[in-house]
């Protein structure tokens, strides 16, 4: 039996007349990796700030590991462990020492406070820094540490709110592996990203949130394979006209216009497809510059339900005006 | 209310003994004031007291112990008033965050915060009752032990409440403004009258009518004569004027002092409960 350690329903939040979140419902199982993908002024953080009781809920209902945010959120906050977006570990402190604070503030009986610390810098990989001011750590190792911080009181669900945002891949990678390890562990994780890669490696489920609303939500491998088994990338003379020709064909699933290119979703391997649609093209009169064929990625997925990349011209406003709301309350 | 105020509490005192430039600065302040302004200032004072005839049977206090008081709660006035300003910087840099995030209730940062500034006025007064008597000031001058004990705690008592109420106006300001600046010009506006209007380094007595009245419901003159009560005695004088402190004065020391306290409180924690993360 799979328990849910996360329930929302009918969420909705606003700032002023801006919907920051509207109207979402979701549930997230015991034990597994979910992340919630999407621009940023999505409402991704509005969503895990309303879940972690640090923002109250104005319409809606959320439970988290069976308490309700709203009504009981002391347990809701002694349930789960938080990486914020924004570091916020004390760098005048040791690597123990901030360690230390949170099983304090936590109210940890000693001995276990200390059993733990011992646990979590062996996980974390920072023994040899147990007595460094957490100045003098790295970017990655001062994430590590917020990491096993939010650790310490083994929370039923651990939220993380855009984890990596701004480290080089090696680093995230490497965060990715102390995620999976947790998550053996039996820890419960919710986290946002706007990274493709990092919610399509890492998760087990994903919500594609845009514009506070929840587009669509899968494994990466069947939001993946709802894009077919292949996609061909077709740079032409008349990208609009090809489109229509294409469309007539059976084995072409969806087609996407972008800036540049046509996306063209196929449900049969490209391999044995592709002369013909280079074929229908060119009988219309349609010149052929690029040809390109690949494997669907996150990337295909969020543009074909967004209907747009993660960031684009004319959305790019509206984006920045969510993002500053989100950001200043 | 639970106990994990203590987290705050240990967090605040293990930064303030990590910076020792902090550290050190705060301790040396209160004796340079004592060995530079108070020795300086005590020898005009002096000169000019003994022109004036004494009060047949009345003791006469030397300016150095008079002001000694007054250095006291100046001291723990500043060190207190300041000491908000942790909070300021631990909400700029998000480390609050982590705390308010917690389930500890917001009361325990307040008290935490609080006790710890205690803890550093203590010190602080320790060291002046300590080093002004090295360069001769006269407190607890005719007591036997017992007497001298229950004094220094009386003044103890007294600077603790004191630090208190100004440490929660502070960490008021600090949660409500958003930049140190202005945080700094506050304290600045906020100290001088404070500071003046107060008898911590001169008597009163000389002030116009309407600061003498407001000089009475200053926290500073109430700690100022508390001190001064448990460290010089009930019958003074001190450059000519005559000083009584009744049972009554005291009481109202301790009880102005603790409502100030209370009042301050109560701000404190409406301003917190305002702050979102």
């Amino acid at each position: 039996m799979t328990e849910n350690v996360i329930e929302v329903n009918n969420l909705e939040h606003s700032y002023g007349d801006l919907k920051a979140v509207d109207n979402i419902s979701f549930t997230v199982k015991k034990g597994e990796i979910f992340s919630f993908l999407g621009p940023n002024g999505a409402g991704k953080s509005t969503v895990i700030n309303i879940l972690t009781t640090l923002r109250k809920i104005q319409k809606g209902e959320a439970k988290v590991n069976g308490y309700d945010v709203a009504k009981e959120s002391k347990d809701v906050r002694r349930s789960i462990g938080i990486v914020f977006q924004m570091m916020c570990i004390d760098y005048e402190m040791t690597v123990f020492e901030n360690l230390e604070y949170h099983g304090k503030i936590y109210s940890m009986a000693k001995e276990h406070r200390r059993k733990r610390i011992d646990e979590l810098i062996k996980l974390i990989e920072l023994e040899s820094k147990r007595n460094v001011l957490a100045k003098d750590l790295s970017g990655g190792m001062k994430r590590r540490l917020e990491l096993a911080r939010g650790l310490m009181t083994k929370p039923a669900v651990l939220f993380l709110d855009e984890p990596t945002v701004g480290f080089d891949i090696q680093t995230r990678m490497r965060m990715w592996e102390y995620l999976r390890e947790i998550k053996k562990e039996g820890t419960t994780i919710f986290l946002t990203t706007h990274y493709m890669e990092e919610a399509d490696q890492l998760s087990d489920r994903i919500s594609i949130i845009d514009h506070g609303k929840i587009i669509v939500t899968g494994s990466g491998s069947e939001l993946k394979n709802q894009l077919g088994k292949d996609l061909i990338y077709l740079e032409t003379s008349d990208n609009k006209a090809a489109a229509n020709v294409l469309r007539t064909i059976e084995s072409v699933k969806g087609i996407n216009e972008d800036m540049r290119f046509l996306r063209v979703m196929l449900g049969v391997d490209a391999t044995h497809i592709l002369p013909k649609i280079m074929d229908v093209v060119r009988q219309n009169g349609i010149e052929i510059a690029t040809v390109n064929i690949k494997k669907p990625s996150m990337d295909d997925v969020f543009v074909h339900y967004t209907g747009h990349g993660l960031r684009e011209g004319e959305t790019e406003e509206k984006y920045e005006k969510r993002e500053a709301v989100e950001a200043l309350t | 209310m639970s106990f994990a105020f203590h987290a705050i509490y240990w967090r605040e005192m293990v930064k303030f003994f990590r910076f020792k430039s902090v550290l050190f600065s705060s301790l040396i302040q209160p004796v340079m004031w004592l060995a530079f302004f108070g020795l300086a200032m005590s020898k005009s004072f002096d000169n000019l007291t003994a022109m004036l005839p004494s009060i047949p049977g009345v003791p006469t206090v030397d300016y150095l112990s008079y002001m000694g008081a007054g250095i006291i709660a100046m001291d723990v006035l500043f060190s207190s008033l300041f000491g908000g300003t942790t909070l300021l910087f631990d909400k700029k840099f998000s480390l609050l965050k982590e705390t308010l995030a917690s389930p500890i209730s917001r009361v325990n940062i307040v008290v935490g915060v609080g006790l710890s500034g205690m803890t550093k006025a203590f010190i602080q007064t320790g060291i002046i009752i300590a080093f002004g008597r090295l360069i001769g000031m006269n407190f607890f001058k005719g007591y036997d032990p017992l007497q001298t004990l229950i004094s220094v705690v009386g003044i103890f008592l007294l600077v603790g409440i004191f630090t208190l109420g100004f440490l929660f106006l502070s960490g008021s300001i600090a949660i409500t403004v958003e930049q140190p600046e202005g945080m700094q010009s506050i304290l600045t506006l906020l100290s001088m009258p404070l500071f003046f209007v107060s008898n911590a380094l001169y008597p009163v007595e000389a002030f116009p009518e309407i600061l003498q009245f407001l000089s009475m419901f200053n926290p500073l003159t109430l700690l100022a004569d508390g001190i001064r009560y448990f460290a010089l005695g009930t019958n003074f004088s001190v450059m000519g004027g005559h000083y009584i402190y009744t049972t009554a004065d005291i009481a109202i020391s301790f009880l102005g002092l603790i409502s100030f306290a209370l009042a301050m409180l109560s701000i404190v924690l409406w301003r917190f409960n305002k702050v979102d993360v």
